[in-house]
């Protein structure tokens, strides 16, 4: 019977009427089909791509000549591509800063933006701009105007060998050199080698930096680790090396040096539209190739697209195959033994105390968090007041319910504790990288003075009197998309207790119900049970009963 | 029991009988699949729940159709029109009667299958707890067209409170009725109509004119 039930259409269109009502009301009665027009139209979209050259860099006798610094390099590559420092010199690679907002606002991480990781990059420069596509950004006084500070390597070069120096300011070494903070050797580069081997970004070369971020692999994001420099199908469908095998800017499209895909105060797609509508379009959403119905006709699937994102259910976790950070307390940094700093390794093999840092808590396979997000984030400054009774969110996903552009969309939150002024409530920038001598806390373990010297070069007031305050910094999770196999399930979120039991302000099939309603209906039912029973038991007992 | 002989009659069209059962199953579907989107208990999960519940429903839905059909072009909606003759009788009956065996007041017949408490009852059922749950049951499944529709004035909540109170209503009438079936002359004698068709009728039973179906 349920096999005839549910050609329904057919089936309704003897009864006439219905058939009418039926019509009328569903938007797609096409026909049934096993495979996913989405998924067709992006297959059809990437097929046979293969990026041709008209030119060796190994033939160039400019990238023969010899090389002793990047700046050099940088130099030779100018020499053709005159424009390609001017370009770079406009996006957020390089000046690290919202390109949409007031600069005098400082929103970016080149200005007084925060996280819980690290925390700042300013008095930290030499560590954090190692990850700059730049040479030199060593203190305030970087030349953002220099063409030749441009590292055109890091993004281009395909051996692998090119390896910036972790507090080289974004320089690699000129000798081998130790890094102590993992004692990994570090080599000069094969300046011609890697400078003849230049071609179109790869996965390895984004993942240089978003790889690892926060100073090491998986820090940060949590769905971007070195696992997706080799990944397979099941850890991501697009970058799987058995399948499609994506670069990054595959859907990280790119014009004149500018990678789409950065959130900051602004979405990193305006509005929701596919290629078939505007073929210029950067392919940062899925909607981009996969159109805004992209499941089987008249699948519930496709109603859901209006509201919660493909992120939400097409990435049942993160991090799944290298544990990603968590938590990060710093209040508990400096315990030494012996003279010694200590280290102590958690349970997923990654350190869970290090005395520069604190306690960390790393985990694999994490359940996102989730929230109504329109594609904008808000970012709490250094100059903002907080409120330390509560979590201090230091950036925020924009959007709510009655947004028709916002959608239910994952993150992955990273909860910690750090500084904040007690008098000033205001969140603190600590000086942490120097050396013995210095200010810096990994220099002096004082943390009065490192913050006193970290405000101090971001030009901000610290009153002297700090306390640590519970705070949380969300990523928008869009990497790692699960085979379709592995996709959340609708009763993960249409559950009491399911992944949306957080999120208000709607009524949601299978997670809500009214505990008044609820009793109201339970004693209409067990009122009848009860007056049956009782009714019944009397014609038992009597002459009815008795067999008339 | 009764003083009078007992005379096999014909009470229930095949068809009748065929949308009656028709119409238990897909209530006793649609209770479990729909209790189980609301997570009562959790036999067959919430997914295929969904799928079943919506298939079921518009699948009654359609069949119900035809129901509305065959009770308007044979005269039987006739018998559903409500009387207060008798009514007290008969609550009476229920009430008291029943215990001290006395005959049932107003007796089926072919011509009058429903007493004056089951016209009211059926009425009640077929005029408004059944289409209001099959309206806001329809409504809960096309949430998606609403706007289109210029609906939006509605709210979902509002329409799943409905439907559930609908629901545990139906469940209610469920369980009365399955118990009342018991109370004919014999326990299993409206069970057997329901089924056969047949039931033993006592053969004296006058059909007092207003009970008759006029055609």
């Amino acid at each position: 019977m349920i096999a005839i039930l549910r050609r329904k259409l057919p089936l309704a269109g003897r009864a006439g009427l219905p058939l009418w009502l039926i019509l009328l009301m569903v938007s797609s009665p096409g026909p049934a089909d096993d495979t996913a027009p989405g998924r067709t139209l992006a297959q059809q979209a990437v097929q046979e791509y293969e990026a041709w050259i008209t030119a060796d860099h190994a033939d160039m006798e400019i990238l023969q000549q010899e090389f002793t610094s990047g700046p050099e390099v940088t130099q030779a590559c100018l020499s053709c591509h005159t424009l390609a420092a001017k370009q770079f010199h406009k996006t957020i690679h390089w000046t690290w800063l919202d390109p949409n907002a007031d600069p005098s606002e400082r929103i970016g991480k080149a200005g007084i933006t925060l996280n819980n990781f690290c925390i700042s990059i300013i008095s930290n420069w030499p560590r954090c701009t190692s990850c700059h596509a730049g040479y030199g950004w060593k203190d305030a006084s970087f030349d953002f105007s220099d063409e030749t500070k441009v590292d055109c390597l890091v993004c281009h070069e395909q051996t692998s060998t090119y390896k910036k120096f972790p507090t080289g300011a974004g320089h690699p070494v000129s000798k081998p050199t130790v890094f102590k903070g993992n004692g990994k050797t570090f080599n000069p580069p094969d300046w011609n080698l890697v400078a003849q081997s230049v071609a179109r970004p790869t996965r390895q070369n984004c993942g240089n930096c978003h790889f690892r971020g926060g100073g090491g692999d998986a820090v940060k994001h949590g769905d971007l680790d070195s696992s997706l420099e080799h990944p397979d199908m099941v850890l991501d469908v697009h970058m799987g090396e058995d399948g499609k095998n994506f670069d990054c800017i595959r859907c990280h499209s790119t014009t004149a040096h500018k990678v789409a895909g950065r959130a900051y105060s602004t979405p990193a797609a305006p509005d929701r539209r596919s290629l078939l509508e505007d073929d210029e379009l950067p392919r940062i959403m899925c909607e981009s190739c996969h159109s805004a119905t992209p499941h089987v006709s008249g699948s519930k699937a496709n109603d859901h697209t209006d509201k919660v994102a493909c992120q939400s259910c097409h990435i049942p976790t993160f991090a799944r195959v290298i544990p990603t950070k968590m938590n990060w307390d710093w209040s508990t940094a400096g315990r030494k033994k012996e003279g010694k700093g200590v280290i102590e390794k958690g349970p997923t093999g990654k350190p869970s105390y290090h005395f520069k840092k604190g306690d960390f808590v790393w985990e694999k396979s994490v359940v996102p968090e989730y929230y109504w997000y329109n594609g904008a984030m808000q970012t709490l400054t250094a100059e903002d007041t907080i409120d330390p009774t509560r979590v201090v969110a230091i950036n925020m996903p924009q959007g709510s319910k009655a947004e028709p552009n916002a959608r239910i969309y994952p993150f992955k939150v990273h909860r910690g504790r750090q500084g904040y002024d007690v008098v000033n409530k205001t969140l603190l920038i600590p000086h942490l990288v120097g050396k013995k001598g210095t200010a810096a806390y990994w220099g002096s373990w004082d943390w009065n003075r490192a913050f006193t010297s970290g405000m101090e070069q971001a030009g901000l007031p610290f009153s002297g009197e700090f306390d640590w305050v519970e705070t949380k910094y969300h990523y928008p999770t869009t990497h790692m998309v699960a085979p379709k196999e592995n996709v959340v399930g609708c009763s993960e979120c249409h559950s009491p207790e399911g992944r949306l039991a957080d999120l208000s302000g709607f009524y949601m099939p299978g997670r809500d119900s009214y505990r008044l309603v609820d009793i109201i209906g339970l004693l209409m039912v067990i009122g009848s049970l009860l007056a049956v029973i009782v009714h019944g038991l009397g014609r038992l007992f009597s002459r009815n009963g008795q067999g008339g | 029991m009764a003083n009078g002989q007992m005379k096999n009659t014909y009470v229930f069209s095949r068809y009748e009988r065929l949308w009656h059962w028709l119409q238990t199953l897909a209530i006793l579907a649609l209770l479990c699949t729909g209790f189980q989107v609301k997570g009562l208990f959790n036999l067959i999960g919430f997914e295929k729940a969904v799928k079943l519940h919506n298939t079921i429903g518009l699948g009654w839905l359609i069949a119900f159709a035809f129901f509305v059909f065959w009770i308007f072009t044979t005269g039987e909606w006739k018998q559903y029109i409500p009387t207060s003759k008798k009514m007290a009788a008969v609550v009476r009956y229920y009430l008291r009667g029943i215990f001290k065996g006395e005959p049932h007041p107003v007796p089926r017949s072919k011509d009058s299958k429903h007493n004056p408490l089951q016209r009211l009852t059926y009425l009640l059922l077929a005029l408004l707890l059944l289409p209001i749950q099959m309206v806001s049951g329809f409504l809960y499944w096309s949430y998606n067209n609403w706007e289109a529709w210029g609906l939006t004035w509605l709210n979902l909540s509002v329409v799943s409170i409905v439907h559930l109170v609908c629901a545990f209503a139906i469940l209610s009438f469920l369980i009365t009725h399955v118990y009342m079936v018991t109370t004919g002359h014999k326990v299993s004698a409206h069970m057997r109509a329901m089924v056969t068709g047949w039931e033993e009728i006592e053969s004296d039973t006058e059909v007092e004119e207003w009970e008759k179906k006029r055609t």
